[in-house]
C-alpha cells in the first residue's frame, strides 16, 4: 500500500502510523457533556467503504488526511491536517 | 445420530453411504421467539446453549454466508484463560471450563488440546507484569507457572536463547490452555443447536431490524421479512453495519489481522508461546503446519487482507524468537475482520432498544471465548439479565468510564488493543 | 528413461548426488526429479493419509507429491519440492513420510481400513475416554501428520530481503510475458519479467513450437538477451511472484542460489516489488481427470512429460500410454515418438475421429482401472469399441488447462467460469492496475499469446503515459483452437483421486455433499481438498465439478475457489530476513555505554535502550550489595547516573507555553525563564501518558522532559496537537534526546561535586529547587537543571552527547575522590520508591490522575488533552485502586512487584514496585488499593501465589523517607 505524504510524496505504508478516523480533528470544546466525549472518543460509523483516516508520516512527523477505502484499501487522496476539519 | 469410533467402524463397512447431515436446510419460518444474527462461534453457541440450558428452540440463527465462514474459519485456534482484570479473568475462566467439557457435551470432536500456553517476557519489567497476571489467574481458580529462563528452555529449547535481541528472562505457563480445531467448533455448535430444533438458516442476509415504538419487531432478510421477540446481533467485523439498521452506533473500529500456516510439518512444537517484545504467537496444529500470528495491520479495514509490511513483521518475529523455523514455509496466509472495541474487551449487553441485544468487540480475541459468549449471551437474552461471568460487558461503560477493562493499557484508541 | 534432447541439460557436465542414501547421477540443469526420472526411479514419496505409492505428476512448482527434504542441520529444508530443485554436486535428498523406507512404509496399513479414514472421520471419533484424547490419540495423529520435519538446528540468517520499483511488472516470460516486456521496454518504460523457471521461456521451452521461422525456444532466447541488454529491463529468472498486495506491491521470492551448494550467496531473496502497472503472463496450469487408481506413480500429466522430454531430455516410461480430453493427446505422441518413446495408446475421451499416428487411438474412451502399486504397469480402458487391457509403464492424463489466475484473487476477487474454455479466468480489474494476457487470461494458441503480450502491455502504457513505440512486430505462430470436452471424473468402481497428497477422493467430496457439507468452503475444510501444499492447484476444478454433480448444480453456481498469496510457500527465514540476533530492532546506546561496560556494569534493555544495572566493585558478592552501596552513595555523599534516555524534546516560539498548557494537564504558560516545573500528561481518555519536567530556559523556549519509555509516543502526541488543534500557533519543536548527554548527580555533596566540573562557581542560592540554566563545563557550553528523582540534594547537567561519555568519566571520579561513586537502574529505583516517586510501572496505561493522588494538577482554568474525559464519574470513584506505598512489617519479609494485596473481601489490589531500602532498613513497595489514601495504617497480607511468597505488609503514604522534601529542597 502506498500513501502520499504531503511533504515527501508517495511512500510505502510501512512508513506510516495510522491512528483512527479523521473525526478526531473534531475535538470537542471545553465543557462539552459526556455524550459529546464519549462519541468523540469511542463512537464510530466504521464504514465498510469511504472512510477518512489518521495518518502520522513517521520520518517527517508530518500527520494526514486519508481518504480511503476500508474494502479496497484504495487511497484516493490524501491532505496534510488543518485543525477543526474532518 | 450420535457419533463414536464404533460408529465410524460400522459406518466404514456401509462404505461410509449411511452418514447423515450434520445440519438441515430448513426454509426460514415467519416468526421466531428469538433470531440470532450471525451463524459463527459466537451465535452457533448462543443457539445451542438457549436450547440445552434454557429449553429455548423456536430459534432461527440466520447467516449471510456459510455456518461458521468469519473469524471462527479463520483464526489461530488459541484457547485459554489468562486475563488480567476482573470482569474478563471470571470469564474467560467459565469459558476455559466449558471447553473442557465440550467434546462430551456436543458430540463431536472439537479436538481440544490443553497444551499449554507460554507467554516469554523479555524485561524485569515484563516479568512484573507477568507475574501479577499469574497471580490473578491463580486467584481465579485457573492455573499458572511462572519460568525462569532455565525453565523456560525445558520446554522450548530451540529458542534463540543466546543471541536474542530481547532475550528471554523467563515465562508465565498456563498448562489449561492449548489450541482446539476451529472448523470443529462451529460445526459442533451447529449440529448441537439444529439436533435440538434450531433453524439454521444459511445465504441469509439481514438487511433491515424492524422497530416499532422502541420495541424490536423483527428482520428483513434476503430470503424474506421474519418477525422476532427478540433480536440478538453477534456479527463480530460487521457489527457497525447491523447495528446501523436499528439506528445504533457503536465503539466499534473494524480492523484486519492476519494470520499464517506453515505446510505441515512432523511434530516440533508442543506448547502455544507468545513473544513479549511484539504481538507474536505460534503453535502447531494436529496436521502439522505452525499457525501463527501477530499484530493487527492497524488500520480500518473489511477487506479480510493485509500488507506486507506486518506480515513481514510476524516473519522477523519468528525468525528472532526460534530461528529453527526458518527452513518452514508459509502456505497459506488469511485475514479476518476483528470488531476492535476501545478498551479491547467485548460487550454483551442490551442495546437502548427493547428486544435487541448486543454481542461484539471481540477484538482478536473471540475463539477462545465462543463456549464462555454463548453462554452469556444465551443467558441474557433467555432471562433478561447478564449472566455473572459477563456481567461486567457493559455497553455503558465507555461512557461512564465505569468498569473499563484494558488490558494492554493503551487507553481510548481501538487499534491499540 | 533418458532420450535424446533437453535443451536445459548440459551432458558434459554430470552431476552425483544422493536419494536416500542411494547415489544417483544426473546432469548440470537437471532437477531432483529430471534427474530421478532418468534414472527410472519412480516412487519419490507417500501420500499423507494413506501412505500410498507417489511418483511424479508435475514438472513445475504445483508438484503434490515429489516432496522432498534436502541438506542437513541449518540447511535442511523439509518439503522441497523435487521439480524445482536443481541438482549440485553432493546434493543429499532424502523422501519424507515414510518409515522405515520409501518402498516399505509400516504406515501404509492406513489404506488397508480407509474406509474407516473418510473425511471427517476424526471429528466423529478420539472422544473416548476422554484423557486418551491428548495422552494416546493426539499424539499419534500428530506423529503421523506433517510431512517433512524441521531440523531443529536455528536456520542460518543468510536470505535476504529487497526493494524494486518499476514502470511494469511482467509476470511470467512465456511468449506472453516476453512480448508484454518487449512492447513496453523499447517504449521506454521501467520492466521488471519474473519468471519461475531458471530461463524466459514459459512453455516455449517445453513444446515443439516454432516462433517466426525459428525454435519457439531460440525465439524466446534471443527475445531474452535483447530484453537483458537493455538498461530500463530487469530479468528476474528463478522469481516467483507470490502475492499481489494492496497499491500495486507484489511479493515475490527468488531461489538466489538453491542451486548450487550453500556459499557466500544468499539462498533465496524476498523482493517488495512495488509496480505501477503489471501484467500476469503467468499462463496456465494442467489438471488431470479423476479416473479410478488415477494416483499410481507413473501416470502424470501430459504437459510435464512434454516438459521433462524437451527441457531434459527424459520421459516417465518405456512404453507411454496417453490419456485426455482435448487435442494435446496427439500432440504428446508424436512429441514422444519423435525423441524415440514407445507409445502404448492414445485415449481420446471425445467421440469421433481426430487424430492419428503409428499407435492405437481410442475414442469416447475412459480408464477405468490401472495396475501396479509401486509403479504403473498395466491399464483397463473403456472406449467406443468394447474394452481394452494394455501394458504400459507411464500414463499421460491431459484434463485441460486452468488459467492461473491465483494472484488475481488474492485482492477479494474471484474468478469467472468461462464455459468455452472450461476454466476460471480472472476477473477483469480483481487486482487493480494488474492485466491479464496470454493463458493466464484464458487464451491458449501462441499466436494469441504473443498478441495478448503486446495488447496488455499497450493498455499498460496508454494508462502509464508511454507512447508505443518501436511496437514488436507478431511472429507467426500456431493459432490452433482450443478443443476440449470437459470431462473431470469417469465413473466405475475403485476409489478415484483428486488431492493426491491430502488424499481426497471423488468418494469422499460426495459424502461431504451427504453431510450437508455443500458450500464449496465446507467441503474443502470438511474434506481437506485443496489444502495440501500446492494450495489445490491440480484438483480444486475437478473437486467442485464433483460437488457441482452432487448437489445438482453446475460449477459456476457451485461457488468459486479462491486462492491467497503466496502462491507458493515461501520460507519464513526468506520473508523474515535479516531478523536474527541485532537485525530484529536497533540498540539505542548512551554515550556513556562503553564507560559503562568498562566498569562491569551490567546493561539492561529499556525499551530499545540498554542502560546500566548497576557498577560492581570488587568483594561484592551480588547485585544487591552493589545496590544498597549506590543507594548510600546517594543518601550520604554523592551519586551519579546517567539519565540521557530520558525523553527530551525543544519546544520554542512565542506561544510554546500556549501550546504547553494543551499538552500539561497543569499551567506551564506561567513560569519564569530560569525555573523548571514537574508536568502531567493525560491522555485524551483521561488517563496518564506520561509525567516529566518543563524547564523555561527563555521566554520562548522549553526543554521538555518524558519517561524514557513514552518519549516517541509524547513526540508524536504533541506533532498531532499541534498540527490537528493549534496549527495557528507560533510553536514548533524539535526531539533532542539523542542532542544532549545528560547526568544525575545527587545527595549532599552533589554541588561540591560539581563546583569541581564547572567552568565557573555558581552561586548555589541562585538556584533554588526546580531551576534551570546555561552553564560551561569543561569548556563546553552545557545546562544545568536543578531536579531530584532520588529525593536528595540534586541536579542534572547536560552537555552535547559527544561530550558525554568524558563527562560522565570526570563526574564519577570525582564523585569517587568524595565517598561516592555511579549509581545504576537498581539503585535509583530504591531511590524513587523511598521517596514515592512513579514510573511506567505505576503509570501503566489503566491509572488516572486520581488514582496517583494528582487530581489537583488538573487545571479548571483552561482546556487540556484529556479534561473532558477525565471528569468521567467512573474515573473518580473512590473505590478505584490507588497508588500506596507499602511497608514489610517484618525486616526479613519480601515485598514483590506483581503479588496481590489482600484484604477481607480478597485480592484488593496489586503491588507495582517493590524494593530493599537500606535506608529503612526493609523492604517498601508502591501499588494500588481500592480506596487506596483512605487506608493508610491497615495491615494486609502481600500474597505472590506464583512464587510462595506471602508478607504482612503495612499500608503507607507513598515515600516514606523525608516526605517534607528537606533535603532536595535545602
Amino acid at each position: 500500500m502506498r500513501i502520499e505524504c504531503p511533504h515527501c510524496g508517495e511512500r510505502d505504508l510501512r512508513e506510516f502510523t495510522y491512528r483512527g478516523h479523521a473525526l478526531a480533528l473534531s475535538r470537542p470544546s471545553e465543557g462539552a457533556s459526556a455524550e459529546e466525549w464519549d462519541d468523540f472518543l469511542h463512537n464510530r460509523d466504521n464504514p465498510a467503504g469511504a472512510t477518512q483516516d489518521l495518518w502520522r508520516h513517521d520520518p517527517c512527523g508530518a500527520w494526514l488526511v486519508a481518504e480511503r477505502s476500508t474494502t479496497t484499501h484504495q487511497v484516493r487522496a490524501t491532505r496534510a491536517v488543518r485543525g477543526g476539519e474532518a | 445420530m450420535r457419533y463414536s469410533g464404533f460408529r465410524v467402524f460400522r459406518e466404514g463397512l456401509r462404505r461410509n453411504s449411511g452418514w447423515q447431515p450434520l445440519w438441515r436446510d430448513p426454509e426460514p419460518k415467519p416468526a421466531y421467539d428469538i433470531v440470532i444474527i450471525g451463524g459463527g462461534g459466537h451465535g452457533l453457541a448462543t443457539a445451542y446453549y438457549l436450547a440445552s440450558e434454557h429449553g429455548l428452540t423456536n430459534i432461527a440463527v440466520l447467516e449471510k454466508g456459510y455456518l461458521g465462514g468469519g473469524n471462527v474459519g479463520r483464526n489461530t485456534t488459541i484457547v485459554r484463560a489468562n486475563y488480567l482484570l476482573p470482569g474478563n479473568s471470571e470469564f474467560y475462566s467459565h469459558s476455559l471450563k466449558l471447553w473442557e467439557g465440550l467434546e462430551g457435551a456436543l458430540n463431536f470432536n472439537v479436538m481440544h488440546s490443553q497444551r499449554g500456553v507460554l507467554n516469554l517476557f523479555h524485561s524485569d519489567g515484563q516479568r512484573d507484569a507477568a507475574v501479577r497476571r499469574g497471580n490473578a489467574m491463580i486467584n481465579q481458580g485457573d492455573d499458572a507457572i511462572l519460568l525462569d529462563r532455565e525453565g523456560v528452555r525445558e520446554k522450548v529449547p530451540f529458542l534463540d536463547f543466546d543471541n536474542h535481541r530481547f532475550p528471554v528472562y523467563g515465562g508465565l505457563f498456563h498448562p489449561r490452555g492449548g489450541t482446539a480445531r476451529h472448523d470443529a467448533v462451529a460445526w459442533g455448535f451447529a449440529r448441537g443447536a439444529d439436533m435440538r430444533g434450531v433453524d439454521l438458516i444459511q445465504n441469509c442476509e439481514v438487511t433491515g431490524i424492524d422497530i416499532e415504538g422502541g420495541l424490536v419487531r423483527g428482520v428483513q432478510t434476503t430470503r424474506g421479512a421474519i418477525r422476532a421477540g427478540k433480536v440478538g446481533i453477534v456479527v463480530a467485523g460487521r457489527s457497525s453495519q447491523v447495528a446501523a439498521m436499528a439506528g445504533l452506533r457503536l465503539p466499534i473500529e473494524s480492523h484486519v489481522l492476519q494470520a499464517f500456516v506453515t505446510e505441515g510439518l512432523k511434530p516440533c512444537l508442543d506448547h502455544v508461546v507468545t513473544f513479549g517484545m511484539g504481538h507474536f504467537y505460534i503453535s502447531q496444529s494436529d496436521k502439522g503446519g505452525l499457525v501463527f500470528g501477530g499484530d493487527l495491520d492497524f488500520y480500518a479495514s473489511y477487506a479480510a487482507r493485509g500488507n506486507l509490511p506486518m506480515a513481514e513483521h510476524v516473519m522477523e518475529a519468528g525468525m528472532s524468537l526460534m530461528p529453527m523455523i526458518g527452513q518452514a514455509r508459509v502456505l497459506r496466509s488469511w485475514g479476518g475482520i476483528m470488531d476492535m472495541s476501545p478498551d479491547g474487551s467485548p460487550i454483551i449487553d442490551r442495546t437502548p432498544v427493547e428486544g435487541l441485544y448486543l454481542n461484539c468487540g471481540w477484538c482478536y480475541g473471540g475463539f477462545k471465548a465462543v463456549p464462555g459468549s454463548g453462554f452469556a449471551f444465551a443467558h441474557l437474552l433467555a432471562q433478561d439479565r447478564p449472566h455473572e461471568t459477563a456481567a461486567r460487558y457493559r455497553l455503558d461503560r465507555f461512557r461512564t468510564g465505569s468498569g473499563l477493562m484494558d488490558e494492554e493499557g493503551t487507553g481510548s484508541q481501538h487499534n491499540l488493543h | 528413461m533418458r532420450v535424446r534432447g533437453g535443451h536445459e541439460i548440459d551432458r558434459r557436465t554430470p552431476i552425483r548426488f544422493t536419494f536416500d542414501g542411494r547415489v544417483i547421477e544426473g546432469f548440470q540443469g537437471d532437477t531432483v526429479a529430471s534427474a530421478l526420472m532418468a534414472a527410472g526411479v519412480r516412487l519419490v514419496g507417500r501420500s499423507f493419509k494413506y501412505h500410498r505409492p507417489r511418483g511424479l505428476v508435475t514438472a513445475g512448482s504445483d508438484e503434490p507429491n515429489a516432496l522432498v527434504t534436502t541438506g542437513q542441520g541449518a540447511e535442511q529444508r523439509p518439503n522441497t519440492r523435487a521439480t524445482m530443485q536443481e541438482i549440485w554436486p553432493g546434493l543429499e535428498v532424502q523422501s519424507q513420510n515414510r518409515w522405515p523406507s520409501l518402498s516399505i512404509d509400516a504406515m501404509a496399513v492406513n489404506d488397508l481400513v480407509s474406509p474407516f479414514l473418510g473425511a471427517g472421520f476424526y471429528y466423529k471419533t478420539f472422544m473416548w475416554p476422554r484423557s486418551f484424547w491428548e495422552k494416546v490419540y493426539e499424539p499419534a495423529i500428530r506423529r503421523a501428520a506433517g510431512l517433512g520435519a524441521l531440523s531443529g538446528d536455528s536456520a542460518a540468517d543468510r536470505s535476504e530481503r529487497a526493494f524494486a520499483h518499476c514502470d511494469l511488472l511482467v509476470i511470467g516470460a512465456g511468449p506472453t510475458g516476453l512480448m508484454a516486456a518487449l512492447t513496453a521496454a523499447r517504449a521506454g518504460a521501467d520492466v521488471i519479467l519474473a519468471d519461475e523457471n531458471t530461463r524466459p521461456g514459459g512453455r516455449l521451452l517445453s513444446e515443439r513450437i516454432e516462433v517466426g521461422d525459428e525454435p519457439g525456444a531460440e525465439w524466446a532466447a534471443r527475445a531474452a538477451a535483447e530484453l537483458a541488454a537493455m538498461p530500463n529491463v530487469r530479468i528476474l529468472s528463478r522469481t516467483t511472484v507470490t502475492g499481489a498486495y494492496d497499491g500495486g506491491t507484489f511479493g515475490a521470492l527468488e531461489r538466489v542460489a538453491l542451486h548450487a551448494a550453500p556459499g557466500a550467496a544468499p539462498p533465496e531473496c524476498f523482493w517488495r516489488i512495488a509496480a505501477r502497472r503489471a501484467v500476469l503472463a503467468a499462463g496456465a496450469l494442467e489438471r488431470s481427470i479423476a479416473f479410478p487408481s488415477n494416483d499410481r506413480p507413473g501416470i502424470l500429466m501430459a504437459g510435464a512429460a512434454r516438459s521433462y522430454l524437451h527441457r531434459w531430455g527424459v520421459t516417465p516410461g518405456k512404453r507411454v500410454a496417453i490419456f485426455g480430453n482435448n487435442s494435446d493427446i496427439y500432440r504428446t505422441a508424436k512429441d514422444l515418438s519423435a525423441a524415440g518413446v514407445e507409445i502404448a495408446f492414445v485415449a481420446d475421451t471425445r467421440p469421433g475421429e481426430s487424430g492419428k499416428g503409428d499407435w492405437p487411438v481410442f475414442q469416447d474412451a475412459r480408464v477405468v482401472a490401472t495396475r501396479g502399486r509401486r509403479g504403473l504397469s498395466g491399464i483397463k480402458l473403456d472406449h467406443s469399441g468394447g474394452t481394452a487391457q494394455l501394458r504400459a509403464d507411464a500414463l499421460l492424463v491431459a484434463g485441460g488447462w486452468n488459467p492461473a489466475v491465483h494472484l488475481t484473487c488474492h485482492m477479494n476477487g474471484r474468478p469467472v467460469w468461462d464455459e468455452a474454455i472450461a476454466a476460471f479466468v480472472p476477473a477483469p480489474g480483481a487486482v487493480p492496475g494488474l492485466i491479464a494476457a496470454g493463458a493466464a487470461a484464458g487464451r491458449f494458441s501462441t499466436a494469441a499469446c504473443l498478441a495478448d503480450g503486446v495488447r496488455a502491455a499497450g493498455e499498460a502504457l496508454e494508462e502509464l503515459g508511454y507512447s508505443l513505440r518501436g511496437r514488436p512486430d507478431l511472429p507467426e505462430a500456431e493459432d490452433a483452437p482450443y478443443d476440449i470436452t470437459p470431462l473431470w471424473t469417469v465413473k466405475a468402481p475403485g476409489r478415484a483421486w483428486l488431492d493426491l497428497q491430502n488424499d481426497v477422493t471423488t468418494k469422499d467430496v460426495r459424502q461431504a455433499a451427504q453431510e450437508n457439507m455443500t458450500s464449496v468452503e465446507h467441503m474443502k475444510r470438511y474434506t481437506t481438498q485443496g489444502m495440501a501444499t500446492d494450495q489445490g492447484k491440480g484438483s480444486n476444478v475437478q473437486a467442485l465439478a464433483v460437488l457441482a454433480d452432487a448437489t445438482g448444480r453446475g460449477i459456476a453456481a457451485t461457488g468459486t475457489t479462491t486462492f491467497r498469496p503466496p502462491y507458493v510457500p515461501v520460507p519464513i527465514g526468506a520473508m523474515g530476513a535479516g531478523a536474527r540476533g541485532e537485525g530484529f530492532a536497533p540498540r539505542r546506546l548512551s554515550p556513556t555505554h562503553a564507560a559503562c561496560v568498562a566498569r562491569g556494569a551490567p546493561m539492561i534493555e529499556a525499551g530499545l535502550w540498554m542502560r546500566p544495572s548497576y557498577f560492581p566493585r570488587d568483594g561484592e558478592r551480588d547485585w544487591r550489595e552493589s545496590c544498597d552501596r549506590e543507594v548510600g552513595h546517594v543518601r550520604h555523599a554523592a551519586g551519579v547516573a546517567d539519565v540521557s534516555t530520558l525523553g527530551k524534546i525543544d519546544v520554542q516560539g512565542p506561544d510554546a507555553g500556549r501550546f504547553l498548557d494543551f499538552v500539561y494537564a497543569n499551567g506551564m504558560s506561567g513560569l519564569a525563564p530560569g525555573r523548571v516545573r514537574y508536568g502531567l500528561m493525560l491522555r485524551e481518555d483521561g488517563h496518564v501518558m506520561d509525567d516529566g519536567t518543563a524547564a523555561r530556559l527563555g521566554d520562548a523556549h522549553f526543554l521538555v522532559s518524558t519517561t524514557t519509555a513514552a518519549a516517541a509516543q509524547v513526540m508524536a502526541h504533541m506533532e498531532f496537537v499541534q498540527q490537528a488543534y493549534l496549527p495557528d500557533l507560533d510553536v514548533a519543536f524539535s526531539s533532542v534526546t539523542d542532542a544532549w548527554a545528560q547526568f544525575a548527580v545527587a545527595g549532599p555533596r552533589a554541588r561540591d561535586l560539581l563546583d569541581r566540573v564547572l567552568d565557573r562557581p555558581v552561586s548555589w542560592d541562585g538556584w533554588p529547587f526546580m531551576s534551570c540554566g546555561d552553564v560551561s563545563v569543561g569548556g563546553v557550553p552545557g545546562r544545568l537543571f536543578r531536579i531530584s528523582f532520588s529525593g536528595e540534594l540534586g541536579y542534572e547537567i547536560a552537555v552535547p552527547a559527544r561530550y558525554g561519555g568524558a563527562l560522565f568519566e570526570a563526574l564519577v571520579a570525582r564523585a569517587e575522590d568524595m565517598g561516592g561513586g555511579a549509581y545504576g537502574m537498581e539503585a535509583m529505583n530504591v531511590l524513587r520508591l523511598e521517596k514515592g516517586f512513579l514510573t511506567h510501572a505505576e503509570m501503566h496505561g489503566r491509572v488516572t490522575a486520581f488514582d496517583i493522588g494528582l487530581q489537583g494538577m488538573l487545571s479548571a482554568k483552561k482546556d487540556f488533552i484529556g479534561k473532558g474525559a477525565a471528569a468521567r464519574p467512573g474515573l473518580l470513584d473512590a473505590t478505584r485502586e490507588r497508588l500506596v506505598g507499602l511497608r514489610a512489617v517484618e525486616p526479613e519479609d519480601r515485598i514483590v512487584a506483581g503479588a496481590h494485596l489482600f484484604g477481607e473481601t480478597g485480592s484488593e489490589g496489586y503491588v507495582t514496585s517493590a524494593g530493599f531500602s537500606p535506608t529503612l532498613g526493609g523492604f517498601i513497595g508502591l501499588g494500588f488499593l481500592r480506596n487506596g489514601p483512605e487506608r493508610y495504617g491497615e495491615r494486609l497480607i502481600l500474597k505472590d501465589r506464583l512464587r510462595r511468597i506471602e508478607a504482612k505488609v503495612d499500608v503507607v503514604a507513598p515515600g516514606p523517607f523525608d516526605p517534607e522534601g528537606g533535603r532536595m529542597r535545602g
